[in-house]
């Protein structure tokens, strides 16, 4: 590549694979490495290879606080999500058929309960509060005798709140109901211990955290022992939950990139707080931005930030230096605003003019101090183009305009 | 998205940005569009007593499509009559921008607001007394 490449700003889209992690998933492709089918159980292929995955499989339970044998290799968060949410659905479906979420999920869950919607199933989804988190009076009160499973993210994809997952699990274990997190935005990000958490089911994702695309994983309790319908036949792998062969350099990623996401985590997080907060400093100072989401129950690493009058996807566009993200990468290719912002109560306005910056393990202060200079004069370039600015500007209240509606 | 080289370049280096006024009788305002549809534009032309585009200006909040369209417009419009202004089709728009099919709404925008513009232009020369039109906001096709 001839010219400079982008500040990557988008590491709740997606993480580079560390290097670290990199070298060890090579160790196990070729034919010098431990190529084997973990599933074969006749030579020391078969063997060495299913040591490394049990061994992976122990790095992945360790950061999350689980027993090795609660944890279920996927494709990825979404077939973590799909897995838990149908398969709950459909093991449980005779003591009831009523499913609760929140409308500001990431797709694969409301898709997924979209689906089971069409099966016959009912779900409520809930309104977050402009926080963007969850009002338990509100939770409680959507549940019903025939509510059997109760679907809530634990951070937010695009603005980065974070759930109280153990208030709300103590409320569903109190009224017999299976509770599922999914946790692709947690991993490395907040601690989370779940011999001590009140979780039934909980989904990961390895890109997330510097490990390699392609692979994630299920938790599913042991105690209390959860049971969930497998939605992949053929061969009884993972305890009969997820059959397939096993794809070992994957795994061994997600273990090695979870492993040093433990051992890392406490400092990392200090400096990407540090470096999130020098942006938001940055930013703020101009006119109407407004922060999305609580700042204090929030990642380390995430800023959304609405700038008025400005749409959000010409914005993106003055910032081709910059790769950040207008809404989650699954909604961005669509011209409808933010789901997520619109759900907190975002005026459209506001919706339409939002950008997720998420700092990351190679993020540096010269980035920080760079982009912040190129959003300033991008920001002002296209507020000298915006009509609604320079409204504004004269004093003209945009909520009183009858607009003629395109 | 993937951008045309004229979207870009109309996008990096917009033509004829700006306000004229508009209580002048020889301006004619059109907006069109709305902030919770994600785009905006105001287009603005001065017409001569031959009935001929002397100038235009445009402003607009929206994509790149969106900027690009009503800037492209306003290069089309000067030297034109009205006429001729009102006769653009959006087809030729989205034809000049390659605009993809998501954006093809654009390009019906920009020929929204020169329509708009125009008929602000008409209203004002039949009332004769343009320099009171209080509410620019309103203005619609």
């Amino acid at each position: 590549m001839s010219s400079r490449r982008p500040i990557y700003l988008d590491y709740a889209a997606t993480t580079p694979v560390d290097e670290r992690v990199a070298e060890t998933m090579f160790r196990f492709m070729t034919v010098g490495g431990a190529f084997g089918n973990p599933a074969s159980r006749s030579h020391s292929f078969g063997w060495e290879a299913e040591k490394a995955v049990e061994e992976a499989r122990e790095q992945v339970a360790a950061l999350v606080g689980a027993d090795p044998r609660e944890i279920v290799w996927t494709s990825g968060a979404t077939e973590a999500d799909n897995l838990a949410i149908k398969g709950a659905a459909h093991f449980y479906q005779k003591k009831g058929r009523h499913i609760v979420t929140v409308k500001t999920e990431h797709k694969a869950v409301l898709d997924t309960c979209r689906q089971l919607e069409r099966e016959g199933f009912e779900v409520t989804y809930l309104d977050p509060e402009p926080s963007g988190l969850l009002d338990m009076a509100k939770l409680e009160a959507a549940l019903r005798d025939d509510t059997v499973l109760v679907s809530v993210m634990h951070v937010n994809n695009e603005i980065g709140v974070i759930q109280d997952i153990e208030a709300i699990g103590n409320l569903t274990r109190s009224r017999g109901v299976l509770f599922h997190v999914d946790a692709a935005q947690s991993t490395g990000k907040v601690p989370l211990d779940l011999s001590k958490l009140p979780v039934d089911l909980m989904s990961f994702s390895a890109h997330k955290t510097y490990g390699p695309k392609g692979v994630g994983a299920l938790y599913v309790s042991r105690k209390p022992r959860v049971r969930i319908e497998a939605q992949m036949h053929g061969g009884g792998h993972e305890r009969g939950m997820r059959s397939g062969t096993l794809a070992p350099h994957q795994i061994i990623g997600m273990g090695e990139a979870f492993r040093i996401a433990r051992e890392e985590m406490g400092a990392e997080n200090e400096r990407l707080r540090m470096l999130r907060d020098r942006l938001w400093e940055g930013l703020s100072g101009m006119d109407e931005v407004y922060l999305n989401g609580d700042l204090e129950r929030r990642v380390a690493g995430n800023l959304n930030v609405s700038f008025n009058f400005v749409e959000g996807e010409s914005l993106i566009m003055a910032l081709k230096d910059i790769a950040v993200s207008s809404g989650s990468a699954c909604t961005s290719a669509s011209l409808e605003p933010s789901y997520v912002l619109r759900a907190l109560g975002r005026d459209d306005e506001l919706a339409h003019s939002s950008i997720r910056f998420s700092v990351g393990r190679y993020t540096t202060v010269e980035d920080i101090d760079h982009t912040i200079a190129l959003v300033k004069s991008a920001v002002e370039k296209l507020r000298e183009l915006s009509p609604l600015w320079e409204m504004h500007q004269e004093g003209v209240d945009l909520k009183t305009v009858e607009w003629v509606a395109h | 998205m993937a951008y045309s080289d004229k979207v870009i370049d109309h996008y990096e280096n917009p033509r004829n940005v700006g306000s004229l006024d508009k209580a002048d009788p020889h301006v004619g305002t059109g907006m069109v569009g709305a902030p919770a549809c994600g785009d905006v534009m105001k287009l603005q032309i001065r017409v001569n007593d031959a009935g001929v585009i002397e100038d235009a200006r445009f402003k607009t909040y929206g994509c790149g499509s969106a900027i690009a369209s009503s800037s492209l417009l306003t290069e089309w419009v000067k030297g034109k009559t009205l006429e001729e202004a009102g006769a653009i089709k959006n087809t030729q728009i989205a034809e000049e921008l390659a605009l993809p099919p998501v954006k093809i709404h654009c390009s019906v925008l920009a020929e929204d607001a020169i329509k708009a513009a125009i008929a602000d232009f008409r209203k004002k020369s039949v009332q004769g007394h343009p320099g009171d039109h209080e509410e620019p906001q309103r203005l619609s096709a």
